[in-house]
């Protein structure tokens, strides 16, 4: 989380799963194991996790070389080979990393794939990455179409679709290149795990309404997400971290500490924000710090609900393995309406009493992105809290134009300000008009 | 050498100008006076690519295809709910809604083509509540029993909640018979297509396009008439074949290229013999086949089918275990293109994101291409004209491997 | 006089605003903004503060059992007084010349040609000052560098025609002189000034003015708080306590001019702003355009020089237009494209240009929607509200999407809108207790500007 600030047993965990993680995927092409690249949303670990696959997820590996600051030499690299512009520049950092040698978050080479799950369409994009990386690897890849919540809820004859495709498509597609069939007792097992990871999990979110909070839900939250959204869901190992976790949160809480910040805990929580969007990982740090020391925590944000609404009441479930995996995927933050989307937000911001809301608009993710201006309005008419609205970019260090951006947080960080507590000179009219005096050089 | 096809004379002229009336109504008065003629029918917009419009024709109902505002509409409100990095035709859409444009529609339908148009449907669920909309996922699992199911289910779902606002109920007749009508209409337009392809010089680009738009906001069968008049008198148009290149033009399936762009690009030595702009009036390729026989298939299970079976292959179309470009490289050979123009939107995720992979199967190939990006209200083709007759004249010297 | 100051930072000017301890106005500023920031704050500063110097006599003028009969006088004292800054000035740039030319080895073979022609150029122009302050004629700019930039350049061609001295070298030397000149913070002596700017009042004023001038001098402006804003993608050289955002300032301080304001659109030269603010001023919601800079007052700058014209000269010619051509692109870049064929089309200049002018303005009604839309009262402000097409066609998509109903107010002074949020701001953090200190380099080391010592100053005045 920073580097001025002490390690708390669990971040030191959470970094040794990652870092085994990617030693397992460095020596799995000479010990026989089989590599699967799929995506966060919608991800199915526990089925990979039951069969001994190992998981890659591009997405990941962007975010990572975005902090890496590597991303935008591997953008500028598929730009010159004909990528547009315009377009989401998570696949643009991928098709750049693959094109340098594919070296991932620590430094090792990843394994080519022996297949392509895409397990998400919600993201439209996401179908054009996976397309565009079967034409770079001779693997087969398999697909996994999510239908939208148009209308605001799963219906029956989603659940059902989803669950015959994760059934009768995806399950025989990792059958077939595990080389051995599904242990459903297994899976159950993962199921288990990733049961009880999230009721911590959710203790932990929720600790946030606690004032002063003892996370930040947005910037730390990212961090706190990460083995559930990525690799480690239904290992036991995560449950253990989660555990963890909840465990020292309560102790913060107990300690009446605020949330961590790049500089240690927040000394004084002036004002309790939600955030809606992603944040930019080329500047992450700098960002958090453009509100914490301002004295602003997140109290909750959408973004590290994308991986899965566990504070709506969702969880896995060994009893209805398919099911419970098909609503996990239809259940994603991005897949859910607008009218939903500005539901969620305006019940975070009541139930943890936030003082305003924050959008961090990216222009690489269309799913996230359109639509959030209608959002901020809605939700300024619904809650009567202030809006800010800032736009960026996940991994495009161009799109971050840090004086620009921080110029207009804290104008919204004053604007609150203003408006929650300070008494005002009142205005007094015209001015008399005066002449320009004195001695312009 | 003149390359406008002249006016003077041209029998064609009246139906051409009615299309070019059909398209600046923006406001809709065709459909309103259709609506009036129909009274308590319903009249339901479509965004572009593929709405099955027969079914909303089968329940009674007028489906109006929605290809934005053109280039001449100010947008103010529009803009102000889109950042700078979108395409254009949400943006113009949301401003002829709020401007009262859209008015005489009872609902809109929200076809899946990219996340900007999926969120539009929610967007539009929030500013216009007391009005019906839908959003439609259409099937990327091929597949009739998994993906075709849960499209017919959509199909139906969209039919009963018509019918709950006062279109007719679904029947199998109705339908069956819509599809006759839009069967008929698909056949003119390849017939006009075929033209373009063969004698591109006796139906410019520009003019096939404007006859299929002509047919965005009536019935099929009036469409078809109108083609079929349009056909009846372009073999006795005065005109004489051009040395011009023959290109595929792709990446304008949903937000509609300036007319003047087509016209443009004509200008430039262009033969557009095949584009994708409003793919969604052909998006299935072939007819729409009932298939009675094969042990109790609705007509319903037809549009399932052919949406699964015969859709053309676009941008927005999952291409997993096929070859990614296959179908282009078909298309350039069986329309006997020398190359290939990708024009895009600005900020068409879908088309942007399939271009490199299509150039790659192009090169392979060794069919020529260029590429260049528009909006809907460009006004200025000077750079792409340039850009376009560069192309051209390379294609018509070197050929084929340039 | 005890009173606060605000600051307002921009891309090419920087406003200073003075008010007393009930919020009146009593002084403001102006100076262009250059490389030096801290010499910018400095100088505006220093402006607003002589400006509140003229409030104090114009206050002692008005109490005076005489006071009437100087009016007219009052008003040539501050003329007299500018001239005799701008004399101060010229002598600080000729003497920097002077010595630049002296210490230059490049030009040391040209020093005996340069030498005199630049003399004889500071001579005539000194010579010139007076009638060019004290007539009525208005002056092309105020700010110094222009005005001798100005008679620079004019005498440099004179130079070169004649064949006395070289062009370029010539102008090289004011260039570099200039530099340093603004760079430099030199504390004006009001006094000395003021006492010497009586003098050039008729004789039969004199003593009367002299005494309006001693009651007034005898009170020390105490500046007892400072808000500094400004061109947020610029670092502020003031402590982070003292700063506000623009968005605030602006917003608070067109609220402060037209009292009924709920609605701002600012539109500067890098940026352009949709504000609410509710009854007391205070920000409820903002808007600003994004990345691209369509929209902004640089799009207008670059289509002047597109068309060769200077940026003031296309309002005027806008409203010369039959009708209003529709220009399509907002982006700055294509505009460029897009007016060069439509000309190359034969279209005329006048239509396009009101076309492009209306093109900026549909981009302005965006953003205030994105803000929340219209709420009466209106208040435009920023450099472009002096743009003449640009206010008539914002008029006119005002009423079309908002209806006639709403008022709109447009001030020529509204660039002081930021600094007068500022000082608004820097006046609320006075009543709570937490005043912020003016830095340094901005109040030359004391806050206090002291009464003025009249006798020394006369004194001075004889010595001169």
């Amino acid at each position: 989380m920073s580097e001025n600030v002490e390690k708390d047993r669990s971040q030191v965990r959470q970094k040794q799963m990652i870092a085994n993680h990617f030693e397992r995927l460095s020596r799995a092409k000479e010990e026989g194991k089989k590599v699967v690249y799929t995506f966060v949303p919608g991800n199915l670990t526990e089925l990979l996790g039951a069969l001994d696959l190992l998981p890659v997820l591009p997405e990941i590996n962007a975010l990572q070389s975005g902090m890496r600051k590597k991303s935008g030499g591997y953008i500028s690299a598929a730009e010159k080979a004909g990528h547009s512009e315009d377009v989401c520049t998570y696949v643009k950092c991928d098709v750049g990393m693959l094109k340098n040698g594919n070296f991932g978050p620590t430094g090792t080479k990843l394994p080519e794939p022996d297949l392509l799950l895409l397990s998400y369409t919600g993201c439209f994009t996401f179908m054009k990455w996976f397309e565009i990386l079967k034409q770079e690897y001779k693997c087969p890849i398999v697909m996994l179409q999510v239908p939208y919540q148009s209308e605001g809820e799963i219906t029956e004859e989603m659940r059902q679709y989803v669950a015959e495709q994760i059934r009768d498509v995806v399950v025989p597609a990792l059958e077939q290149t595990a080389g051995k069939k599904l242990d459903m007792e297994r899976l159950r097992e993962q199921l288990r795990w990733s049961a009880k990871a999230e009721d911590d999990l959710v203790k932990v979110w929720e600790s946030a309404k606690k004032r002063p909070s003892p996370i930040d839900g947005y910037f730390g939250g990212v961090h706190y997400v990460g083995p559930i959204f990525s690799s480690f869901r239904g290992s036991e190992e995560a449950a253990l971290y989660y555990k963890e976790l909840r465990e020292e949160i309560e102790e913060r809480v107990a300690r009446g500490e605020g949330a961590m910040t790049p500089d240690g805990p927040q000394a004084k929580e002036k004002y309790r924000l939600v955030v809606e969007g992603p944040p930019n990982w080329t500047s992450f740090n700098d960002f958090w710090r453009m509100f914490s020391r301002e004295g602003a925590t997140v109290v909750a944000s959408t973004y590290t609900r994308v991986g899965g609404l566990y504070d709506q009441g969702y969880r896995h479930s060994p009893d209805k393995p398919f099911e419970s995996m098909a609503d996990y995927a239809l259940g994603c933050y991005t897949n859910l309406n607008l009218p939903s989307r500005v539901n969620l937000l305006e019940k975070y911001i009541k139930e943890y009493d936030a003082d305003g809301f924050f959008i961090n608009s990216v222009k690489s993710c269309n799913s996230f992105s359109v639509g959030q201006l209608l959002m901020l309005r809605e939700l300024e008419k619904r809650t009567g809290k202030p809006g800010g609205f800032i736009e960026s970019d996940l991994v495009d260090p161009r799109y971050f134009g840090k004086a620009n951006i921080e110029n207009r947080v804290q104008s919204y960080l004053q604007m609150l300000d203003a408006r929650m507590n300070r008494p005002l000179v009142p205005g007094e009219g015209l001015p008399v008009a005066l002449p320009v005096l004195g001695r312009a050089p | 050498m003149s390359q406008e096809v002249t006016t003077l004379g041209d029998p064609a002229a009246p139906l051409l100008a009615r299309a070019q009336a059909a398209i600046e109504d923006r406001s809709l008065n065709g459909v309103k006076a259709w609506k009036a003629a129909n009274p308590g029918a319903l009249a339901i917009g479509h965004m572009p690519i593929y709405t099955p419009r027969p079914l909303i024709e089968a329940i009674g109902a007028l489906p109006v295809a929605m290809f934005g505002g053109g280039d001449q509409v100010d947008i103010i409100r529009g803009d102000s709910y889109f950042q700078s990095y979108i395409c254009h035709i949400p943006r113009s859409t949301i401003e002829l809604a709020l401007g009262g444009d859209l008015d005489a529609l009872d609902g809109v339908v929200f076809p899946a083509i990219c996340d900007v148009i999926r969120n539009l449907s929610g967007m539009w669920k929030l500013l216009f509540p007391e009005k019906w909309s839908a959003y439609l996922d259409v099937p990327q699992n091929f597949d009739r029993n998994l993906g075709g199911k849960f499209y017919g289910l959509e199909l139906r779902r969209l039919a009963r909640e018509l019918h709950q606002r006062g279109a007719k109920e679904l029947t199998d007749d109705a339908l069956a018979q819509a599809i006759a009508d839009e069967n008929e209409r698909r056949a003119a337009i390849a017939e006009l297509d075929l033209i373009r392809q063969k004698e591109p010089w006796r139906v410019r680009a520009s003019e096939a396009y404007l006859m299929v738009r002509a047919g965005a906001a009536i019935p099929a069968r009036e469409h078809t008439k109108l083609l079929r008049e349009f056909l009846g008198i372009a073999g006795d148009r005065k005109t004489r074949a051009y040395d011009n290149v023959r290109v595929v033009m792709i990446g304008s399936f949903c937000e509609q290229p300036p007319i003047d762009l087509l016209r443009a690009l004509e200008k430039a030595g262009c033969d557009i013999v095949w584009d994708d702009a409003q793919l969604g009036m052909r998006t299935i390729e072939g007819s729409i086949e009932l298939r009675t026989s094969e042990g109790g298939r609705s007509a319903l299970d037809a549009l399932v089918d052919a949406y699964c079976e015969q859709g053309a292959a676009t941008a927005s179309r999952y291409i997993g275990n096929e070859v990614k470009g296959a179908s282009l490289i078909d298309r350039v050979q069986k329309t006997g293109a020398e190359g290939v123009i990708f024009a895009a939107a600005s900020f068409c995720d879908p088309a942007l994101l399939d271009q490199p992979m299509l150039e790659t199967a192009l090169n392979v190939a060794g069919i020529p291409h260029t590429s260049f990006k528009y909006a809907e209200n460009t006004a200025q083709f000077q750079v792409i004209r340039e850009q376009a007759g560069a192309f051209s004249d390379s294609v018509r010297l070197f050929g084929g491997g340039a | 006089m005890r009173c606060v100051v605000g600051i307002d930072l921009g891309s090419t000017t920087t406003k200073a605003i003075v008010l007393d301890e009930h919020g009146k106005i009593v002084g403001q500023g102006i100076t262009n903004s250059r490389s030096n920031y801290e010499v910018a704050c400095a100088v505006a500063r220093e402006e607003a503060v002589t400006s509140t110097r003229f409030s104090l006599l114009e206050r002692a003028r008005a109490a005076h059992p005489d006071g009437e009969s100087v009016k007219a006088d009052m008003k040539e004292l501050q003329k007299a007084f500018r001239l005799e800054l701008f004399l101060e000035e010229l002598k600080e740039l000729s003497d920097t010349m002077l010595r630049e030319l002296d210490r230059s080895l490049t030009q040391r073979a040209l020093r005996s040609v340069l030498r005199p022609a630049a003399e004889k150029i500071l001579e005539r122009t000194r010579d010139q000052a007076p009638a060019q302050f004290l007539g009525d004629a208005p002056r092309r700019s105020d700010f110094f560098r222009d005005l001798a930039s100005a008679a620079f350049n004019a005498g440099a061609e004179e130079a070169a025609k004649e064949g006395s001295a070289p062009f370029e070298p010539l102008i090289g030397l004011f260039d570099r002189a200039i530099l340093q000149v603004e760079t430099r913070v030199v504390k004006a002596d009001t006094s000395t000034l003021l006492r010497r700017a009586v003098q050039r009042i008729p004789a039969a004023s004199r003593d009367k003015l002299d005494a309006v001038v001693a009651e007034a001098s005898k009170e020390p402006i105490d500046e007892i708080s400072f808000t500094g804003t400004g061109y947020g993608r610029q670092t502020l050289p003031f402590p982070k306590s003292a700063i506000r955002s623009e968005i605030l300032c602006h917003g608070r301080g067109a609220h402060r001019r037209f009292n009924g304001t709920r609605t701002v659109l600012d539109i500067g030269g890098q940026d352009t702003k949709g504000i609410q603010v509710d009854d007391r001023g205070v920000v409820t919601s903002f808007q600003m355009n994004d990345r691209c800079a369509a929209g902004c007052g640089r799009y207008l700058g670059y289509i002047a020089d597109e068309l060769g014209l200077g940026l003031h000269e296309l309002g005027p010619l806008a409203m010369q237009h039959k009708r209003v051509l529709k220009v399509n692109s907002t982006c700055t870049v294509f505009a460029g494209a897009e007016l060069r064929e439509r000309l190359s089309l034969g279209q005329r200049r006048e239509d396009v240009l009101a076309g492009l002018h209306r093109s900026i303005m549909l981009r302005a009604m965006s953003i205030i929607a994105r803000s929340g839309g219209i709420t009466d009262e209106f208040t435009f402000t920023g450099g472009v509200c002096k743009n003449e097409m640009a206010t008539t066609m914002l008029r006119q998509l005002v009423a079309e999407n908002y209806g006639s109903q709403i008022t709109i107010n447009i001030d020529p002074d509204s660039i002081y809108m930021g600094a007068l949020g500022a000082a608004l701001f820097a006046l609320d953090d006075v009543r709570e207790g937490r005043p912020a200190m003016l830095p340094a380099f901005v109040a030359n080391a004391a806050n206090i500007t002291p009464p003025i010592d009249l006798e020394s100053a006369a004194a001075c005045v004889t010595e001169h």
